[in-house]
């Protein structure tokens, strides 16, 4: 257990680039999964069609084989970047697949009428969804997209192993091999790092929950 | 054609699956006027007045209101819809939002008024039907009789041309049909064009300009109040008003 007291400025180091690769992704995934579970239900048919395919795509894709895709494809189609930039991006493709189909299921916990209603007032399908619909999906929606954020920081230790390097797994993987650390100590400190992450985030949660919930 | 008709249905038809819920619906509703549909349920009496403002679309025929064709789906129809009022059997208040804000939403978003006007506006609509000092409560906590006014004055609030009401009272107890009756019977008196799908025969004799009696899909009789409570023509008309009338 030495390791992680005398190691601590590089578990340091890791945990903040795991925490900016978890910032960046989250509010990417989330901003994008929910456009795309607006496209899903949508009555525009090639909006609908984008939207299930997105979700085909990426939920039955591995996320080390969508990383590899965006790590050597983007390049090809001339879109350069860092390999943290390509990291967050795979990562934010992905997870917002899972983002969109938790959000779906909340706007389908909306009773039909709150949306034949909107509608009837003379709001566009657009407005129904963000100023009625959305607002009351949130409350049935935040406990399954907390499954689906927390999930996302513990991906993050793929995106790490992608090249990105220097997140808390990547540093405990370097104390090991490369500096021949005894793994059960190492994987302690980088186990606490990725606590520190989810837990705070479960309760963080949990009083955004009770916040949200209002009677219907 | 007249074009004092504010709604116009022609030659309407409606399936739902294998189920032919509209039978070529003929039917004109002037301006200013009160028709009361009434029929058994599953009559498509409900169906008849979602297809209005396209809550339901049809298979084929014509539906106008206010001489227009009513659009496809998309800003048009969102355009039509601001000006014809639904009121619906389940209230369908937007539930994260207080009373107020149900009023004034559809003002400050669609007809783009001030707050401060939507806000006066909405607040004398709410005193019109009795419930201003419920103003900041959310809909769960009023009773259903309030929350089917409140309903009735947010589509007022968008100065509607026709208010169409989709059995406003029949989810409601007994004592709170009459708050909400006389909240329709005060507007049916100002002169609003009114489609109303109701139960409630005493509203039909007392407000009504024409009864239109629904059964299996068809329209089959289309009279005065008057004519229609005692004068029936058709034998379906009689079956329903004969178990109506003696329950």
């Amino acid at each position: 257990m030495g390791v992680i007291v005398e190691h601590f400025p590089l578990y340091a180091q890791g945990f903040l680039q795991t925490l900016r690769i978890c910032l960046f992704s989250a509010v990417g995934a989330l901003v994008l999964g929910t456009i795309l579970a607006g496209f899903r239900v949508s009555p525009v048919p090639p909006l609908r069609a984008v939207g299930s395919a997105w979700v085909t795509v990426f939920r039955n894709t591995p996320l080390a084989v969508v990383l590899f895709a965006v790590a050597f494809g983007l390049p090809e189609l001339g879109v350069n970047g860092s390999y943290f930039y390509f990291g967050v991006i795979g990562l934010t493709c992905y997870t917002a697949a899972f983002v969109c189909e938790a959000v779906r299921s909340g706007i389908n916990s909306v009773s039909a009428g709150q949306a034949e209603a909107a509608r009837a007032i003379g709001l566009t399908f657009s407005q129904s969804l963000s100023l009625i619909v959305l607002p009351q999906a949130l409350r049935t929606v935040v406990p399954p997209l907390g499954s689906v954020i927390i999930a996302m920081i513990k991906n993050s230790a793929i995106v790490g192993a992608f090249g990105v390097g220097g997140d808390l797994f990547a540093q405990g993987i370097q104390l090991t091999s490369a500096q021949g650390y005894a793994a059960a100590g190492v994987l302690t400190g980088v186990l606490l790092g990725y606590l520190l992450l989810t837990i705070p985030g479960g309760i963080l949660l949990g009083v955004l929950e009770r916040k949200v919930a209002v009677a219907r | 054609m007249t074009t004092t008709s504010m709604i116009r249905m022609a030659s309407v038809d409606k399936h739902f699956g294998e189920l032919h819920v509209l039978r070529d619906i003929n039917l004109e509703v002037e301006s200013g006027q009160v028709v009361v549909v009434l029929g058994p349920s599953g009559s498509g009496k409900s169906t008849l007045c979602r297809t209005i403002n396209r809550l339901e679309p049809i298979d084929s025929g014509i539906i106008e209101v206010d001489g227009k064709r009513l659009p496809e789906e998309g800003k048009a129809l969102a355009g039509l819809r601001a000006d014809v009022g639904m009121v619906f059997q389940s209230f369908n208040l937007f539930a994260h939002k207080t009373i107020l804000e149900n009023v004034t939403l559809g003002p400050l978003k669609v007809r783009k008024v001030g707050k401060a006007v939507a806000e006066k506006d909405g607040l004398a609509l709410l005193e019109r039907v009795g419930i201003a000092n419920q103003k900041d409560k959310y809909p769960a906590q009023l009773s259903g009789g309030q929350q089917q006014r409140a309903a009735i004055a947010r589509a007022l609030a968008m100065k509607p041309k026709v208010m169409l009401f989709d059995e406003p009272t029949s989810a409601l107890d007994p004592e709170m049909v009459q708050e909400v009756l006389d909240v329709m019977t005060t507007l049916a008196g100002e002169g609003m064009t009114m489609l109303v799908v109701t139960h409630e025969m005493g509203f039909a004799r007392r407000a009504a300009h024409r009864v239109v009696f629904m059964s299996d899909g068809e329209i089959v009789e289309d009279a005065s109040p008057e004519t229609f409570f005692s004068n029936p023509t058709s034998d379906r008309a009689k079956d329903f008003l004969g178990k109506i009338l003696t329950h």
